[in-house]
């Protein structure tokens, strides 16, 4: 077992990172991640690396945008009213077929919103972002481990597939101190014959380009960039079970949800009643295969969220709709309790306990 | 001997802008100007969005297609990629820099980003069929002005080198334009100069290029290229609006 370190969420992504061999990070403040680029700004210089304070979360995303292109590991990260700035540039990434990791630290909205904890950017997240036919792998941490070890997994899986991974944390996450180990094996980036870092003279001109104006081309592209996202459903998918097997009633949460719902799991348990968690860990690709196999047994599911109902969608998508799903939820910034949880389920479960 | 050729930055596509247009001269000099300071090998041109929006067809060195307005952020993250090694230029018309991408163009001057801009400006969006654009001059009837552009109702024209003369941050400001032979080479050496100072390390260069667009302000070839004359440059003076090395130079 490695040393552990005590770190907040926020640096552990930004040291886990300069673990992955990111040497470019562009940001714009905003709280509650700025910690990140605080990070990034002390260590990137001393490093060899480039820290740039961006003029705003655009230029921020097209500078991602122009160090992808020339085939390096990049990153930027921001919350809420920032990422929804840069659902242009993830389209464009996505069109250009870019690899390169954008975290979003939620926060509540919509609008300015608040600066406390949220999920309410699933929909966004999981659906592209911005304009077009696209998805980018969406990961969700629940630990601070969690959020160094699938910053590595994110830029790996950029690199693989050649686009966006993004790390759906949340203000909690960013803010929360653990001990943390990072003794990664990080896998270096492919080659990447297709980036703009100039010719030599010894070969032809590449372009980075999302533009087609034959549609039956830019049909072709999609069909393209979905068999890829086929392969990536079929093998990247990740979750976590806990006391599922044979659970009547199975919550479905992830991020800080997930871990506010292990407690009440845990409560229920010894109250009798038998509930289990499925925590999502790849928002997209959703893992359906769990859901539909305990939509066999289950009575109901509930989706614990820190939203007014985004994942609950998935949720009764992958199950069929065999099994009722209720939402038990937080919006604007609020975290429901263990007890709250706990309540939901006592309720569905046909409140006799 | 050879006395005129093809650059070899420029690929023999025919080119898909109107007749008379002046983007075909300006990309002609940037490619002369690839050549001769040797640099194709490891040049990067970042295309906007608009007329020029399919330039990464035309030019040689490897090439990338910007969001509208963003190429300078691109342009950015591209050169600090490899500071070294990559030699970066974005080609942007005037919507593109002065309208959407004005706080792009802004600060990438502003932090003196080593970087090479050529600023096309005729005065009109042309790719989408010759609306108002921030650099029409006042009274201009486009699609969007019918009557005129009216200062009162939709405000002033911008004047790029000039107001970026006002930072701190860039190398190099020059306005040429390309409507005869004499302003054609003023314009080359220009662009030259701008891409020197970033092989010297000296950081932002923008030269804007005067531009016509006989299809969308409804003039023959010819009368456009008088109309720049006439009409354009009083309004947008040519010359250099900034030259630090020169200052320093003459100090």
């Amino acid at each position: 077992m490695s040393e552990k370190i005590l770190m907040k969420g926020n640096e552990a992504i930004a040291e886990a990172a300069i673990i992955a061999g990111c040497r470019h990070y562009f940001g714009y403040p905003i709280t509650p991640q700025t910690e990140i680029a605080a990070y990034m700004a002390k260590k990137m210089p001393k490093i060899g690396g480039c820290f740039l304070q961006a003029e705003s979360e655009i230029a921020a995303i097209n500078m991602v945008y122009g160090v992808a292109s020339a085939g390096k590991r990049v990153m930027t990260s921001s919350s809420s009213p920032g990422v929804s700035l840069k659902g242009e540039g993830l389209s464009y990434l996505a069109g250009s077929d870019l690899p390169s990791l954008i975290v979003n630290v939620q926060r509540g909205g919509p609008g300015l919103g608040g600066i406390q904890p949220s999920q309410s950017d699933y929909f966004q997240s999981t659906r592209g972002g911005g304009h077009g036919d696209y998805h980018m792998i969406v990961l969700a941490p629940a630990s601070v481990q969690e959020m160094a070890q699938l910053t590595v997994k994110g830029f790996e899986l950029a690199d693989t597939y050649r686009m966006t991974s993004m790390i759906l944390a949340d203000g909690t996450m960013g803010q929360m101190m653990e001990p943390v180990s990072l003794d990664f094996d990080v896998k270096p980036a492919p080659e990447k014959p297709w980036a703009t870092t100039g010719t030599q003279m010894a070969r032809e001109h590449n372009i980075v380009n999302s533009l087609s104006l034959v549609p039956e081309e830019l049909e072709q592209f999609n069909f393209a960039r979905y068999d890829r996202y086929k392969i990536i459903e079929e093998n990247e998918t990740m979750y976590e079970e806990y006391m599922v097997e044979d659970a009547d009633i199975v919550l479905a949460a992830f991020g800080i949800a997930a871990r506010v719902s292990k407690n009440a799991v845990d409560e229920a348990r010894k109250m009798g009643i038998k509930a289990g968690l499925i925590r999502p860990i790849t928002l997209w690709p959703f893992p359906k295969a769990p859901f539909k196999a305990a939509a066999d047994h289950c009575k109901a599911f509930i989706s614990v969220e820190l939203s007014m109902g985004q994942m609950i969608e998935d949720v009764r998508l992958a199950s069929e709709c065999k099994r009722s799903v209720y939402l038990c939820n937080r919006a604007g910034g609020m975290i429901p309790d263990p007890k709250q949880v706990l309540d939901s389920i006592i309720k569905v479960n046909g409140g006799n306990e | 001997m050879v006395v005129f050729d093809k650059p070899h930055a420029l690929i023999d596509v025919p080119l898909h802008y109107c007749p008379g247009c002046t983007h075909g001269i300006i990309h002609r000099l940037v490619a002369e100007v690839i050549d001769e300071l040797g640099i194709e090998g490891k040049t990067i041109g970042i295309a906007p969005v608009g007329c020029s929006v399919m330039a990464y067809n035309y030019f040689n060195c490897d090439m990338i297609e910007a969001a509208h307005g963003r190429a300078p952020a691109v342009a950015t993250g591209v050169k600090r990629a490899d500071p070294e090694n990559h030699i970066v230029f974005t080609y942007q018309g005037d919507g593109d820099l002065a309208s959407i991408g004005m706080a792009e163009t802004v600060h990438a001057a502003a932090r003196n980003e080593n970087i090479t801009v050529i600023f096309i400006n005729n005065a009109i969006y042309g790719m989408t069929g010759g609306q108002m654009a921030p650099t029409s001059l006042p009274g201009q009837v486009t699609q969007t002005s019918p009557y005129g552009r009216d200062v009162k109702h939709c405000g002033y024209p911008i004047k790029v080198c000039e107001m970026l003369s006002e930072l701190e941050g860039p190398e190099y400001l020059a306005r040429v334009t390309v409507n005869n032979v004499k302003n054609v080479r003023a314009a080359k050496k220009a662009i030259k100069k701008a891409f020197q100072n970033q092989i010297d390390g000296k950081g932002f260069s923008l030269v804007e290029v005067i531009s016509s667009c006989p299809t969308n302000w409804g003039m023959t070839p010819k009368k456009a290229l008088e109309w720049i004359d006439s009409d354009m440059i009083p309004y947008y003076p040519l010359g250099v609006y900034k030259d630090r090395t020169a200052e320093k130079e003459g100090e």
